[in-house]
């Protein structure tokens, strides 16, 4: 009887200490530092195949759908793509969320082993796919490109989509990111505007700056504007102006880290003219405003022009004033020996989506991506998010709005002349010297040559660092 | 009895104890570890790499520029929000004129004065992003062309964005300060103003020679905090300025650093080592702190 408190006590402390021990050992497990699973590797559960369902993807399995909630917004993965999946897989169970922080959220899935199926990897806040393909986290499409389309059994997907997008969803020699939508860069306009003040869209560097003095003098509104805040809106036109004096190769070679790239002429040269057109005719406290608050100024009538992407029209919708009529025009012709002729344009496949290789299901994700490259499908996103898509074809017969539709005809006239860079995608580190420098060069802090010299040094830094997966391209 | 005692505080402190070593002593026992391989954030089996991210900081640029503006915001924000906290705790609990109440109204500017405590720090940010816009009509702007003078670039300036961030850090904590250091005043029994303004003490007299001295603990305590809020400033910076730290890194602090190279370079490895250097920063600032401020306490 006297030992029965002491057993009591004694029972209550070791329970205490166990109640102590097991949790900690648990939650460290379960803590930051990713634990085992090192693996689980591609393998694709293929079941029974069928013209209904060449990818024999399972019919009770669930797929989960993670969206990008930015400037697309989201309606057009529940309204469009997932019921058209839906109608094929009654079966399969999607499982659709959307945010606004994809690194954020979807980060710790991916360090624990348990990433969804589909991601749209987009926004400021997306997932580096460097460090994704590194690490065998990207499912191979290749399996999507050899797949007949969802439209005609008879034509691969491959052949339905802009071969560009091929390229640049291919990470480490494998296609494995789908860039859905289609940008388009040049300077955008109200066709409201310039048609009241019987202003021409300029074909050369000359007619250019004259429109600018033209509208300088008038007074009624600044000519020209930015995103000072995101120096990347600059850079763009900085490189593609590049581009169209030397050639393709000039953002090649800036791609491929060469010695000398951004010390090459063309470069240095569209540096300077945009580097007057910022000393000259900027609206007042550009290099502070983001692109927010520069397309509302556009938008307002206090400025003219602005540099942009083919999203602005969609991302501007619930402030354009009625009848803005938005419309873009590629850069002008520098001198009449431009390496590229007259409409050429920055086109680039972009909005990258892909399928987790170690996620449960990634054959159902593949299928989704099937689903979206229909004409059917394309086309509804684009009139939908007036966001043209790599799917060939798509807009024919649509309704589109205006700018888009100068968007595809500006498509249509470039051709085969079209340009882009990548190393924005593949080294952060580098676009962010390249943003800083050219918000210093465009307040004039830095002379073009400074500036060169001074991304040079990053490129040649991250040429030298063996921790940074190098990329190429040819 | 004793025995008895010693197990009612063990088993109250277990809890605690437990979820600060899984919360707060675990994680951090962790960033020494990532800081020591190559983890980049996705992959299941980060490599070791010892000191290889400690070396690599060493020529990092950006990161020593990060760290000089902590460094200036060390020494600045808690000499500018001490100052002027308690200048306005003096006014409002014995700057009146009788020398021994506070100023008229001084209830209403208490409250006043802690508004900007109660926002969050991002509201802080983007609310100051209008304040200090940089055309014509931003609020401070359209002060400063009705003087006719040229608009000037608050936070697009490289020159002047440093000096916008303390601003607004300063502004923001003033306010707690100001409760605090009241809180403080008001625990000085009253008879010792009375006797020193008898004495023919002036207001300066008696803020020197009687509420500095009486408050040095107040005043020591909320140094080491703000100096570690000024070690640790993230928010405001990172909302508030141009390219995250920007423009071209003339705002940038360690701890948008860590950000920027952990959630956007996808660096966990690198950014781990910035942690801990940060990490022994702010130990080494608390420590130095209460040394150097240790002075004769008085007794009252």
């Amino acid at each position: 009887m006297a030992n029965t408190p002491l057993t009591r006590r004694e029972l209550l402390r070791s329970a205490a200490l166990a109640g102590m021990l097991l949790p900690a050992a648990g939650a460290l497990s379960a803590c930051a530092t990713p634990a085992g699973d090192s693996g689980a590797s591609q393998a694709p559960t293929a079941g029974a195949t069928s013209a209904a369902n060449p990818l024999g993807i399972p019919q009770d399995k669930p797929l989960e759908i993670v969206i990008f909630d930015g400037g697309l917004g989201e309606k057009y993965a529940t309204d469009i793509h997932e019921p058209l999946f839906k109608s094929k897989h009654t079966g399969v169970e999607i499982k659709h969320s959307a945010t606004k922080e994809i690194a954020k959220t979807l980060q710790p899935r991916f360090a624990s082993g348990n990433p969804p199926e589909f991601v749209n990897n987009s926004g400021a806040n997306a997932m580096d796919l460097g460090a994704l393909a590194q690490d065998g986290q990207l499912y191979d499409l290749t399996a999507l490109l050899d797949a007949p389309s969802w439209d005609d059994p008879n034509v691969k997907v491959r052949d339905t989509i802009l071969p560009s997008a091929i390229e640049l969803g291919t990470y480490g020699g494998t296609f494995n990111v789908l860039p859905y939508c289609n940008t388009v860069w040049g300077i955008w306009y109200s066709k409201k505007l310039f048609d009241e003040e019987g202003w021409q869209v300029p074909k050369t560097w000359a007619e250019f700056t004259g429109l600018l003095d033209t509208i300088k003098k008038q007074g009624r509104m600044a000519p020209f504007t930015y995103a000072g805040k995101h120096p990347f809106y600059i850079y763009e036109t900085i490189l593609t102006l590049a581009a169209k004096i030397g050639g393709v190769e000039v953002l090649k070679n800036i791609d491929n880290l060469q010695p000398g790239a951004w010390n090459a002429e063309p470069v240095i040269t569209s540096a300077t003219a945009w580097q007057e057109i910022g000393a000259k005719y900027l609206m007042e406290g550009t290099t502070g405003l983001d692109h927010i608050q520069t397309q509302l100024a556009h938008n307002k009538g206090q400025v003219a022009m602005l540099p942009n992407g083919s999203w602005v029209e969609n991302e501007q919708k619930d402030t354009t004033p009625e009848g803005f009529t938005y419309a873009m025009f590629p850069l002008p012709d520098f001198t009449s020996s431009d390496a590229m002729p007259y409409g050429t344009v920055h086109s680039r496949p972009g909005e990258d989506y892909f399928v987790s290789a170690k996620s449960a299901n990634p054959l159902a994700g593949v299928e989704y991506m099937r689903a979206m490259l229909s004409k059917d499908a394309a086309g509804r996103f684009m009139e939908l998010v007036s966001t043209p898509t790599i799917v060939k074809g798509a807009g024919d017969g649509r309704r589109l709005t205006p700018g888009l539709e100068s968007v595809a005809a500006a498509l249509q006239q470039a051709g085969t002349n079209t340009t882009f860079f990548r190393f924005r995608q593949w080294y952060l580190p580098m676009h962010d010297e390249v943003a800083a420098a050219t918000g210093q060069l465009m307040s004039g802090r830095l002379t073009p040559k400074q500036w060169a010299d001074r991304i040079e040094k990053k490129a040649a830094e991250i040429k030298g660092d063996s921790s940074i997966v190098k990329f190429t391209r040819t | 009895m004793r025995y008895h005692r010693a197990r009612f505080v063990a088993g109250f402190l277990a809890l605690p104890v437990l979820l600060y070593v899984v919360y707060v002593i675990a994680p951090y026992a962790q960033a020494f570890y990532i800081a020591m391989t190559n983890w980049r954030g996705v992959s299941a089996t980060p490599q070791f790499i010892g000191l290889e991210n400690f070396r690599r900081l060493l020529d990092d640029s950006v990161f020593w520029r990060a760290v000089a503006h902590n460094g200036v915001l060390l020494v600045l924000m808690p000499v500018l929000t001490i100052g002027i906290a308690l200048f306005f705790a003096f006014l409002l609990n014995v700057g009146g004129t009788s020398g021994v109440a506070g100023i008229r109204g001084a209830r209403f500017y208490r409250v006043v004065f802690f508004f900007p405590q109660v926002l969050a720090v991002a509201i802080v940010a983007v609310l100051f992003q209008q304040v200090f816009q940089p055309r014509g009509n931003g609020m401070l702007n359209s002060v400063v062309t009705a003087l006719g003078l040229e608009p000037i670039g608050f936070l697009s300036n490289p020159d002047i964005a440093l000096w916008s961030v303390l601003g607004v850090l300063v502004w923001q904590a003033v306010g707690f300060y100001v409760v605090l250091f009241s809180a403080g005043m008001a625990s000085i029994p009253r008879d010792m103003f009375e006797a020193a303004s008898i004495d023919g003490a002036g207001r300066v007299q008696l803020f020197f020679r009687v509420t500095l001295p009486l408050l040095w603990d107040t005043i020591q305590v909320g140094w080491v905090y703000l100096g570690i809020a000024a070690l640790d400033v993230f928010a405001v910076v990172w909302v508030m300025t141009a390219e995250h730290g920007g423009p071209d890194s003339s705002t940038t602090v360690m701890a948008a650093e860590i950000y920027r190279n952990a959630f956007q370079y996808f660096r966990f490895g690198y950014a781990s080592a910035m942690g801990v250097v940060l990490f022994f920063f702010t130990v080494g600032f608390a420590v130095v702190a209460l040394r150097l401020s240790r002075r004769e306490r008085v007794e009252f």
